[in-house]
């Protein structure tokens, strides 16, 4: 459990008891593979049964379109890049995952605010006003980290792809004009700053070079010391006959699988 | 010579320069005459031989079709409509108004971060936070503010009509317009007048006519202006 809700900026704080549901989100660099593990988890949290709601860093309907049309245009800069993710954050909290976590079910962020706080650190933005600016965060209830050496990310993330992205490879930053070498410079602050976190928010790492089922199994042995008191459906017959046929249903719209 | 002081620790991305120009800023609230009064202050300080730069909220390339839209969706709570102000904020800040003081031109800052404070206290988020936020500004050389009270308002709205936000309709119950309009003005006033101390406020009284109204910033603003070449 972190401690980053110091403030609150609309009385949020200090009803975390009201907050039935848990929070449980993912972090580490592009290439990790956090977003597979996370997906992972995910299916086999609702084929046990519990409601699930995910939620991606950067998505928020209201906000996401202007963060767009910043990254399109190259207008973003390290301050206003950190304040239009604040703001994405701050939509998706208020609409998606406060209510969730109040109706008792399990969040699943992919990326949460320590990707502002080690993203917009490594881009030079002062780390207390971004724990200020965050402050009205929901804390999570568990936080796992999925640590991977730069060169491996480097080598997952340009394979089968033919361009970084400018914002991703940190080019408006200007560390370097090549992109792959630019993103290498970016990443490693990043990974630096992730370092950090770890041990300030006591965030679990788990090694991303280990086998992915391997990494699985680490990840649900952590998340099921946190599923207790949850409240956990009858499954119902599309949950059965995906069991039965040994189906994830990932092609399912999410209401069919929802109680 | 504007300082480079903020209200809190340096921005990223500002280095240690000099700012030749000046940081004018115009506070108050719905209706109280800024515009005509940042019109006249423009015409008067052109005339005059200064290079003048204006900037208003939402005006921002980056956030303002963002915020527009956003505002239409009658879905937006208060912490992102004030993020989404502030990325507006200095979004203007580093792209019109901090050129311009680098250049040694007077920027005439239609609202500051003082109004966006007042709109996030009036709807409950905390105080506190709301200017931890916004301690990333710059401190201006001269912030007037008019001064006005809600009976003197409402004859100048009513003209032009009521505004669903200048109403506080987003967060205020109940049927009638007119007494969400008086309730979130008398809030946003109670706001700005808490802040004039703390932040050296100028307060000029906007219940007079246009022109003592004018003469006053003028003078207010000739004041700040000791020291700045102009043609």
């Amino acid at each position: 459990m972190t401690d980053i809700t110091t403030a609150a900026p609309n009385g949020y704080t200090s009803d975390a008891e009201q907050l039935t549901g848990r929070l449980i989100v993912v972090e580490g660099i592009d290439g990790s593979g956090k977003s597979t593990q996370l997906d992972l988890l995910h299916k086999w949290l609702r084929s046990e049964g519990y409601a699930t709601v995910f939620t991606e860093w950067n998505s928020s309907p209201i906000v996401r379109g202007t963060t767009r049309r910043g990254k399109r245009r190259k207008l973003l800069t390290p301050m206003s890049f950190s304040l239009i993710h604040a703001a994405d954050y701050a939509s998706r909290m208020h609409a998606q995952i406060r209510p969730a976590l109040q109706a008792g079910v399990i969040v699943l962020a992919d990326r949460y605010v320590y990707t502002a706080f080690a993203r917009d650190a490594a881009r030079g933005v002062n780390p207390q006003w971004l724990r200020d600016l965050y402050s009205f965060a929901v804390p999570p209830n568990l936080a796992v980290y999925f640590n991977v050496p730069l060169e491996e990310s480097i080598a997952r993330i340009t394979l089968g792809r033919d361009e970084l992205k400018y914002y991703e490879a940190g080019l408006d930053m200007g560390f370097a004009d090549e992109p792959k070498e630019s993103f290498r410079v970016f990443q490693s602050r990043i990974l630096e700053e992730y370092d950090a976190l770890c041990s300030e928010f006591a965030i679990k790492r788990i090694d991303a070079t280990l086998p992915l089922t391997e990494q699985q199994a680490q990840f649900r042995a952590v998340v099921r010391e946190q599923l207790d008191g949850v409240p956990r459906g009858p499954r119902n017959e599309i949950t059965d006959l995906l069991q039965k046929t040994g189906l994830s249903g990932h092609y399912l719209a999410g209401s069919a699988l929802r109680r | 010579m504007t300082a480079l002081n903020f209200y809190g620790e340096p921005p990223a991305g500002i280095g240690d320069e000099a700012l030749p120009g000046r940081l004018i800023v115009i506070e108050g609230t719905d209706g109280v005459g800024r515009s005509t009064m940042i019109s006249l202050l423009k015409e008067w300080l052109e005339t005059s031989g200064y290079a003048v730069v204006d900037s208003g909220l939402t005006r921002s390339p980056l956030v303002g079709p963002g915020i527009e839209r956003a505002k239409r969706g009658h879905v937006l709570d208060p912490v992102t409509l004030n993020l989404f102000y502030a990325t507006d904020f200095w979004d203007r800040f580093e792209r019109t108004i901090l050129p311009a003081l680098r250049a040694g031109m007077v920027a005439l800052v239609d609202r500051y971060i003082f109004t966006l404070l007042a709109r996030g206290c009036v709807r409950g988020t905390s105080r506190e936070w709301l200017e931890r936020v916004y301690s990333f500004a710059l401190i201006p050389d001269a912030i007037i503010y008019l001064d006005i009270d809600v009976e003197q308002l409402l004859p100048r709205v009513t003209e032009r009509g009521f505004d669903h936000w200048e109403s506080g309709g987003d967060y205020l119950q109940g049927v009638s317009v007119y007494d969400s309009f008086v309730q979130h003005q008398r809030a946003m006033l109670n706001e700005f007048r808490e802040m004039a101390d703390r932040y050296d406020f100028e307060v000029v009284d906007a219940r007079r006519p246009a022109e003592p109204v004018f003469e006053d910033i003028r003078g207010r603003v000739e004041r700040a202006l000791v020291g700045l070449i102009h043609a």
